[in-house]
């Protein structure tokens, strides 16, 4: 770990000399500075394997490691660590291995104190089946948007007398508005052709009803994408039947969270699955969605697929597409291949030995 | 159904008669409010609180999962469907999902109930406390609490993103699942996709003292109408249910027998099955086969 440490305090320094700043991202000498969060667990080691990857495919990334474990602030909030936050501002763009869900230990948690200070509004996840891993779907080629500050995870719950709950969930027309947008904005800018809102506007009829109202006014600006709507129960039914059908789907928190996992279930599972936080001000974090397995944390034997993907997505989303498109090849010839996999693909090749062998392919692209 | 007369009177009949088939009445989600989805209403009014969805893999039918055999026993009046709905400011709206001990007792005890009669080892709670700590939370406590009542039959709980994803990749680790209103939709949505589809699951809605059987995922198949290409099978195994339930067993077991042995028959499988079948095509089969093997009866 001692390179990252003299890393971070180079870019200390460098900041504190007053660097011009070029554009509102940190950009020197050709390089885009991304903030990388490595994580817990099998978190350092897949960085490590996706910062190797880039090496190879000589991304003109720059990586600023942070650490994100929560600290009380001033006023006894919690909040992630300043150096963390100010790293995130400057670059706007971050790479987030799996972070440990602490019990008991007394704060939120990350995820959700990072989805709060960055203001993570849509959490998206291209599921596409990979040829050579197989699962009984196949062509499965899906977005899901999901909304992610409100819905029925406001969080806002009572007791209101012994032995009856209430759970809010809070639907408003700015957060829908703006998810809407972001799908179709997403939609055009990767040539997708249609988005579905998936709603249960029959039984929520004012809250879901108001998601709908907003995406179908959202719709009226971008007539080249084709909108339907399409009740969630639907969705499931045809979903696991022929998930072909789908393209792009946008819908409120919940829904979207079992969706997208529904979705990551078709295609393998959360080990080879993508997925990037999108925020208010030009803020975007790309994350590796599956836990930090520290059974196997350390011995070499993780698989670094879902953070590649994700940091694959993060490359898409800079415009750097050449770059991301050769990692991801490479990614996925070397799956199809089936010669050098990680125990979870079925293979018994070690994490570093995997990662190798995406290097060396893209070494050969060249 | 298009006045509130018509609803009411039908739910008058269900109270006379103790027992209903019923379709799928389309709700206009496009009016406001005030206008509450028919189905919904029948389920409250009549207290129906367990919707009970029995999925298992037909011999005969392709899917991609084979060996599935799950019962998915779903709260059925409260939760996310308790139509409780208001605007605070304008662009503000607040939904109440109502989650009460008494309810959620009562769909545990009968999942536990259910599975001892029907001889099934496992019951699984789908929720999502982690995030709904009040009202999930109170949900999973209830289950955990009549799971102590029922030692021989074992007990546990998955979240409910988990769930589906691990339905869609090993669904046969399942046995019997509870879960409130919501995740009900989802669950036996999916796992009717699974074992081949809406044309082939019956569902059934039990209360103290009323029940109503429908198709399990509750499809008007409005894009199909009218065209004799719907598969009449879901409908069908719903009215044995029906039979079962007022104990005419020996006409329950005669009709099933009658209708699996037409759906291993792929020739006479409708569109959603991938054929080109009639639904007249597959009545007829049907009503074939239990006149050569069942009873003789004068006034058919």
């Amino acid at each position: 770990m001692a390179g990252s440490v003299w890393r971070s305090m180079l870019t200390h320094v460098a900041r504190a000399a007053k660097r011009p700043a070029l554009s509102s991202a940190s950009f020197s000498r050709g390089l885009q500075t991304v903030t990388l969060i490595p994580g817990d667990g099998i978190g350092p080691e897949i960085s490590t394997a996706v910062m190797k990857i880039f090496e190879a495919a000589k991304a003109p990334i720059s990586w600023e490691e942070r650490n994100v474990t929560a600290i009380k602030g001033p006023g006894g909030r919690w909040m992630i660590p300043p150096d963390a936050k100010e790293s995130m501002d400057k670059s706007k763009i971050g790479l987030k291995g799996p972070l440990k869900t602490p019990i008991a230990a007394g704060h939120p948690s990350m995820n959700l104190l990072l989805r709060k200070t960055f203001d993570l509004y849509a959490n998206v996840r291209p599921c596409i089946s990979i040829e050579g891993y197989k699962t009984p779907y196949t062509d499965v080629d899906l977005v899901t948007i999901r909304e992610n500050t409100e819905g029925e995870y406001s969080g806002i719950e009572h007791v209101i007398v012994d032995g009856v709950v209430q759970s809010i969930k809070l639907i408003t027309e700015n957060a829908s508005r703006r998810i809407a947008e972001y799908a179709f904005e997403y939609a055009r800018n990767n040539q997708r052709n249609s988005v579905t809102a998936v709603h249960k506007a029959n039984i929520m009829r004012m809250s879901d009803g108001l998601f709908l109202r907003k995406c179908r006014e959202v719709a009226e600006n971008y007539k080249d994408i084709k909108f339907t709507e399409m009740y969630l129960d639907t969705v499931c039914l045809n979903m696991v039947q022929d998930p072909t059908q789908f393209d792009v789907l946008v819908m409120p928190n919940l829904y979207g969270d079992i969706l997208s996992d529904l979705c990551a279930g078709l295609i393998g599972g959360l080990g080879v699955t993508p997925s990037g936080n999108i925020g208010a001000n030009g803020v975007a974090i790309f994350e590796s969605v599956h836990g930090t397995a520290p059974d196997i944390a350390g011995l070499d034997m993780a698989n670094p697929t879902a953070l590649l993907l994700s940091a694959v997505m993060m490359l898409r989303h800079m415009g750097l597409h050449d770059h991301g498109n050769k990692i991801q090849t490479a990614c996925f010839d070397t799956i199809r291949d089936k010669k050098v996999l990680t125990k979870d693909l079925g293979g018994n090749s070690k994490c570093s030995e995997f990662t190798a062998e995406i290097c060396r392919r893209i070494q050969d692209m060249d | 159904m298009a006045s509130e007369d018509d609803i009411n009177n039908a739910i008058m009949a269900i109270r006379r008669n103790g027992v209903a088939l019923k379709g799928n009445i389309e709700t206009n989600h496009n009016l406001p409010p005030s206008y509450k989805s028919r189905n919904n209403l029948l389920r409250t009014t009549l207290d129906l609180y367990a919707n009970v969805m029995h999925c298992q893999s037909l011999p005969g039918v392709r899917t991609r999962h084979r060996n599935i055999d799950i019962m998915i026993i779903r709260e059925n009046t409260e939760g996310e469907y308790s139509s409780l709905e208001h605007e605070n400011v304008p662009g503000v709206v607040e939904c109440l999902k109502i989650i009460t001990k008494t309810k959620s007792l009562r769909i545990a005890d009968y999942a536990f109930r259910t599975a001892r009669a029907k001889g099934r080892r496992r019951v699984t709670a789908v929720h999502k406390a982690n995030i709904m700590k009040l009202g999930d939370g109170l949900f999973l406590e209830c289950c955990k609490e009549v799971a102590c009542g029922y030692p021989e039959i074992s007990f546990d709980s998955m979240i409910v993103d988990n769930t589906s994803m691990q339905l869609v990749s090993r669904p046969q680790q399942f046995d019997v699942m509870v879960m409130p209103n919501l995740y009900g939709n989802i669950v036996s949505n999916v796992c009717a996709g699974l074992v081949g589809g809406p044309g082939l699951v019956p569902g059934a809605n039990y209360g103290e003292d009323y029940a109503v059987f429908e198709t399990g995922t509750r499809n008007t198949g409005k894009s199909i109408a009218n065209r004799n290409s719907a598969n009449p099978t879901a409908m069908l195994l719903a009215s044995c249910l029906l039979l079962d339930h007022l104990r005419l067993h020996a006409y329950a077991s005669m009709i099933r027998r009658a209708i699996l042995s037409t759906v291993t028959e792929t020739r006479l499988h409708t569109a959603d099955l991938g054929g080109q079948g009639s639904t007249s095509d597959v009545v007829q089969s049907i009503m074939n086969a239990i006149q050569s093997t069942g009873p003789q009866t004068l006034s058919i």
